[in-house]
């Protein structure tokens, strides 16, 4: 009946995939506020993610997004192999290899010379690629898809489109929300609220909490386009490009025949000027002459690096872009973003459910702060590469071009990115004993465990969404709670599993996360020594 | 011994980022100046004559 009503809520932005469209819910006709126990506030990648993670672990989880689907343009395109793997645990893992570009190539350029050409070399025994190229809405799209396929399947997920949340209350023991919608406002009710609501995050600006960090003073005119060019699968950048169409220049496959190109502009620009068709075209000309393309999408962007202090605040919890941002290099917006996800899951659904402390969400704050720090570092040094902000640090950069082309020490230096790895949450209180002699320094507590192909499947496959015990040529009990592995050199053809988890140790034992994190490790462990370190890998010491 | 250009620098980005902050705050011909005096205390810890003079060449290779 008030359907008709139409409530004006204007959009922010476009949409490329209509994929949750407003219907009206029974809690709008509730007496009294319906309550949830999560509620996740923006339904971008991290938020669905969220959602996805928490469903498929039993956990009712409600999505409220203030539009009706995916937004356009490619946006974040880099998406690293723990991110495919989280989302093959997930169950959408091959669906995004599929549709993505894989790439190991790059190749550096300075004017018109090739600085040096790096291979990513990814090693072998792993199921997915170092990074695909997909643009974000597919990514989304994928994940929203993998939401619908649970929800068949029974998982509690829910997804609200043009539920706009206006305020809210936080209190010791859950939240309130005001929700407004084409049909009028409601009130909702929840144990727990995760902010999933991008950089600009209208959560934290209603909590009144702090966002701080570096602004970068350089601006980026991105161009999506579509072209016959007969350019390889490989990443190629430019610093102080021949074709001058930028301070540096980015062009990065996509599916599809479309590709990236990322021009580094300056800060003073008139933005609404070098977005008009011909002031691009003017740039890509420059770049690909004779090259007939079409201008997909196009946008400048500047960037900070900058996180919350604290990502926990009671029951209210930020996530992705939300909690931190930091420069595009380096592929490390959201696919940092999806582990925050993959670290948070586990925690709260053991906290719901009572098997956990309250104390468990509080590590997530530790760990992923942490990783929030590395992530920015990284991308901070990249800029201030790629983007020189004194005249010695320009003459520095280019002298470490110059020397590049013929010295092997000069290339190390050369920094147009770090790609996104998985943190190592070395130091941080959920870890256990490291009591493996000769054990691989990769595979140490706090580590993310490496797949390697066991026969017929791969390690990461074998290990669930719970704590697992992983026996290597080692015996161990059995102890309640913890799903154990028993693996001899014979499920390891290929000699990676006991490279990656033995070294110089003859057996281990391994508990992991159910983040696929190692909580601990040792050469032979006891019930005692399994269930202290699962104790502590769950907050309870 | 020759001069030695293969990578021989712990945690490089670690290094550069050093390397920068130490020019921070400096006007050009400070940072000119601060240049010449960690040249002249590298190549002090060097030593080697025939080493520095390939370094020299090398340099200034660029410039030739």
């Amino acid at each position: 009946m008030t359907a008709s009503v139409g409530r004006e809520m204007k959009d922010r932005y476009r949409l490329a995939f209509r994929l949750y469209p407003y219907a009206r819910s029974q809690d709008q006709d509730a007496a009294t506020p319906v309550r949830h126990p999560v509620i996740v506030m923006g339904g971008g990648p991290v938020g669905i993610a969220m959602a996805l993670d928490l469903g498929l672990r039993g956990v009712p989880v409600l999505v409220l997004d203030d539009h009706e689907g995916v937004g356009q343009g490619s946006r974040a395109i880099c998406f690293s192999k723990r991110t495919l793997e989280i989302c093959d645990r997930w169950g959408c893992g091959e669906a995004l290899l599929e549709k993505g570009v894989v790439w190991n190539v790059g190749k550096v350029f300075h004017d018109d010379r090739q600085v040096f050409e790096f291979n990513l070399l990814p090693e072998e025994g792993h199921r997915f690629p170092a990074f695909i190229n997909l643009p974000q809405p597919f990514f989304e799209k994928t994940l929203v898809e993998r939401v619908r396929q649970a929800q068949a399947e029974g998982a509690p997920i829910e997804i609200r489109g043009r539920n706009r949340v206006t305020a809210v209350e936080a209190r010791d023991d859950g939240v309130t929300l005001d929700v407004d919608t084409p049909d009028g406002p409601y009130r909702l009710q929840a144990d727990w609220l995760i902010g999933c609501d991008g950089a600009g995050s209208p959560l934290r600006g209603m909590m009144g909490l702090d966002f701080e960090g570096r602004v970068f003073e350089d601006s980026f005119l991105i161009a999506d386009i579509r072209m016959d060019g007969d350019f390889p699968t490989e990443r190629w950048f430019w610093f102080e490009p021949w074709f001058r169409s930028g301070a540096s220049t980015l062009l990065h496959k996509q599916p599809d025949g479309i590709w990236r190109v990322d021009f580094q502009i300056g800060w003073e620009v008139d933005r609404v000027k070098e977005l008009k068709e011909e002031n691009i075209r003017a740039r890509l000309d420059a770049m690909l002459p004779g090259v007939t393309y079409e201008i997909v999408w196009s946008s400048i962007y500047t960037f900070q690096c900058r996180r919350m202090k604290k990502f926990r605040h009671g029951r209210v919890i930020f996530a992705g872009d939300s909690a931190h941002q930091v420069s595009p290099f380096g592929a490390r917006g959201a696919n940092s973003g999806i582990q925050d996800v993959d670290n948070l899951g586990w925690k709260l659904a053991s906290v719901i459910r009572g098997e956990a402390p309250d104390a468990l969400i509080d590590s997530y704050d530790d760990e992923r702060r942490h990783a929030a720090d590395e992530n920015i570092l990284k991308s901070t040094r990249s800029t201030d590469f790629i983007s020189p902000k004194s005249r010695i640090s320009h003459v520095f950069r280019n002298a470490v071009l110059d020397l590049a082309e013929r010295h092997a020490f000069a290339r190390p230096l050369v920094n147009s990115g770090r790609l996104s790895v998985p943190c190592t949450y070395d130091g941080l209180p959920l870890n256990g004993e490291d009591a493996l002699p000769g054990g691989p320094a990769r595979t140490r507590p706090g580590s993310p465990c490496p797949d390697a192909p066991l026969a017929g499947e791969t390690l990461l496959r074998r290990l669930g969404g719970g704590f697992t015990l992983l026996c290597i040529d080692a015996e161990a009990p059995e102890v309640e709670g913890v799903e154990r592995i028993a693996l001899t050199s014979t499920d390891d053809p290929t000699g990676a599993l006991s490279d990656r988890y033995l070294g110089a140790a003859s057996g281990a034992v391994y508990l992991i996360r159910p983040d696929q994190h190692v909580a601990a490790r040792w050469a032979r462990a006891t019930a005692r020594d399994i269930e202290a370190a699962l104790a502590r890998a769950c907050g309870r010491t | 011994m020759p001069l030695n250009t293969v990578a021989n620098i712990p945690d490089p980005d670690g290094f550069y980022a050093e390397l920068i902050a130490a020019h921070e705050g400096l006007s050009d011909d400070e940072s000119v100046a601060l240049n010449a005096r960690l040249i002249l205390l590298l190549a002090n810890h060097i030593g080697d004559r025939s080493v520095l003079r390939e370094a020299l060449a090398e340099a200034r290779r660029r410039d030739g």
